[in-house]
């Protein structure tokens, strides 16, 4: 048995690119009349599934659907009685809005920055977890501590480090407030952003590190290559899809960011992520209409990613499943 | 003699960087529980370490109903989520991992975008349909949600260990005249249980962690979990300062991570490590 790691998810969205062109000649396999066994095997299967899948599907598939649907509608909760089907006003009241398109720049910013500081930090350490020589124990706790910690208690940490007076962080660099400004603010965003979530970029990135084989960094060491060469062109080749699946799963998360917006600056100087902005319409507007407007939108948006990223696994997890059957 | 020095140089440099991994990783962890320690007098002098230590913040808040209850909330949101997922997880993980049957490609395709979905897509939504259903501001309310988001986690770590379990063993069940439902029950499920251990603790970081469906499906103290009383914690009268009560529930609700951590880091690595997803 192979490792198991990472790459199945990469193998999963390989296979779904993939669907169509296989489907045909599986259901022609499929057409030989099955065994007893056979038959009660795939019932069991489905049998299995069935629950797992219902739920998954009630609770998304359901509602996103429900929410195209109210985002074709005027309907705020508090003018009940003005609801009504306006086409895609909606959408070209948010598209037109500058709040909307301040809190997606911002939302792209964060993701971006984050993603890219989180790879090289990540990398940094996934490579002292999985080879250090001493206290390897220790440093995966500590590192799994950012990673399981919830998320608004980080927030508050962060919070208080940086508010004049209180804090340890905020004496050091003098007098100011740094989260009324909008650009510390957004800088302290990212840091407890990436403070977060780095672990578990370097635990997705191990997984691929564990992939890479001892003895042809040994021979590639003996044949002259410097640590550096190494590492891009032994490593990095093998780690290909663990990184693209890392990069693809925290750039998704990234684009989500809330939590810590939220306890942080409340979205205030012009901080608001896409996720905020939709929550206060909902929440504290009441108004769904606008509301799912921008879910539909962020929904699409996070497609266009998933889909990009998709498209990069195409090429890149045929050949990393070839080496992982052999 | 030139080999140990070597060595002993490349170790010292290894222990250099596990310094610095472990002061990133704990200094807003002691920081914060730092500030819960320190009293009133003192909590605003930016110092690191409490120049007072007291206990106060802790007794004030596990004196207000307000954050009792949500602590019994989370717990019990978190734990009944974790229980069902992890056992509908297991249910799909292993028909995924050892049977043959059509829409397995499907199943592993939804949980992969399920996995990436943007959750504020949902919070609109589900909103109007708890609200109509009468299951908004409950228990079942949030744990929905839930469940469906830690299920991606669920099968794709529960797969991998599955995969690795001596399935022979099952064979020699079912030759021994035990159904395949047998088989999974007295056979495999013991087998399969440190794996679905390490699968509900990662769950259950996943509940204990949530904000936003929390925030948006709740607005009382019946089903309000601790993240969301946090956040709206003003001190027990207005002209109190909440900074020592929140950042002492803040690590009151830090501790069972902590335990998790520091007990079970093997699991969790491997349990992350090995095909996981996070929801």
């Amino acid at each position: 048995m192979s490792v198991p790691t990472t790459p199945v998810a990469a193998e999963a969205a390989a296979e779904q690119t993939q669907d169509s062109t296989r489907k045909p000649a599986t259901r022609r396999r499929g057409k030989a009349p099955l065994s007893e066994g056979k038959k009660a095997e795939r019932r069991l299967g489905l049998l299995l599934c069935a629950p797992a899948a219902l739920v998954m599907i009630a609770v998304t598939a359901y509602p996103i659907i429900y929410s195209v649907w109210l985002s074709l509608q005027r309907y705020d909760l508090k003018f009940p009685d003005e609801r009504q089907f306006v086409g895609l006003e909606n959408y070209v009241t948010v598209l037109t809005n500058e709040y909307w398109w301040t809190a997606f720049g911002v939302t792209m910013l964060i993701t971006v920055v984050t993603v890219a500081v989180e790879l090289v930090l990540g990398m940094g350490l996934a490579l002292i977890m999985h080879r250090t020589l001493v206290g390897r124990g220790i440093v995966r706790t500590a590192a799994l501590i950012p990673y399981g910690i919830v998320t608004v208690v980080a927030a508050f940490s962060w919070r208080y480090a940086w508010t004049p007076g209180t804090g340890y962080l905020a004496n050091l660099v003098g007098d100011g407030a740094p989260l009324t400004e909008r650009a510390s603010s957004l800088a302290i965003i990212m840091l407890a952003e990436i403070w977060k979530t780095t672990p578990f970029m370097a635990l997705l990135l191990m997984s691929g590190l564990a992939l890479v084989p001892d003895d042809l960094l040994k021979a590639a060491s003996m044949d002259g290559a410097s640590a550096w060469q190494r590492f891009t062109k032994v490593m990095l080749p093998v780690m290909k899809p663990a990184i693209l699946v890392a990069l693809l799963f925290r750039t998704l998360d990234a684009f989500r960011v809330f939590d810590n917006i939220y306890v942080l600056t409340a979205g205030g100087n012009e901080t608001s992520s896409v996720s905020m902005l939709a929550y206060n319409n909902l929440i504290r507007g009441l108004n769904l209409g606008i509301g799912s407007t921008m879910s539909v939108l962020i929904f699409l948006t996070v497609a266009v990613i998933a889909f990009i990223f998709v498209k990069l696994f195409g090429t890149a997890a045929p050949g990393s499943s070839e080496e992982e059957r052999r | 003699m030139a080999a140990l020095d070597n060595t002993a140089r490349a170790k010292w440099r290894w222990g250099l960087l596990d310094v610095v991994v472990v002061v990133f990783a704990l200094t807003p962890v002691l920081w914060i529980a730092s500030l819960s320690f320190k009293t009133p007098a003192t909590l605003t002098d930016g110092n690191f370490i409490p120049r007072e230590w007291t206990l106060e913040n802790y007794r004030s808040i596990f004196a207000t109903d307000q954050f009792v209850r949500a602590l019994i909330n989370s717990i019990g949101i978190a734990l009944i989520a974790t229980a069902i997922a992890v056992v509908l997880g297991a249910m799909a993980a292993y028909a995924i991992s050892r049977l043959d049957f059509p829409g397995k490609k499907v199943l592993v395709g939804v949980s992969l975008l399920i996995a990436m979905f943007p959750q504020v897509s949902l919070v609109s939504p589900l909103f109007d349909i708890e609200r109509r259903l009468g299951i908004f501001d409950t228990w079942p309310g949030l744990i929905l949600p839930y469940i469906t988001f830690a299920l991606p986690l669920a099968i794709y770590t529960l797969s991998a260990f599955f995969k690795q379990i001596p399935w022979d063993l099952e064979k020699a069940a079912k030759m021994d005249g035990a159904t395949q439902a047998q088989a999974f029950r007295r056979v495999i499920a013991p087998l399969a249980a440190p794996g679905i251990f390490t699968t509900a603790i990662l769950v259950f970081i996943f509940c204990w962690n949530d904000f936003l469906f929390a925030i948006s499906l709740t607005s009382t103290e019946r089903s309000r979990t601790v993240p969301v009383a946090l956040s709206f914690f003003t001190g027990e009268s207005q002209f109190e300062d909440p900074t020592g009560a929140i950042s002492a529930a803040a690590v009151v609700i830090t501790v069972p991570i902590i335990l998790f951590v520091l007990f079970f880091q093997r699991r969790i690595v491997s349990g992350l490590t090995s095909g996981a997803v996070k929801g």
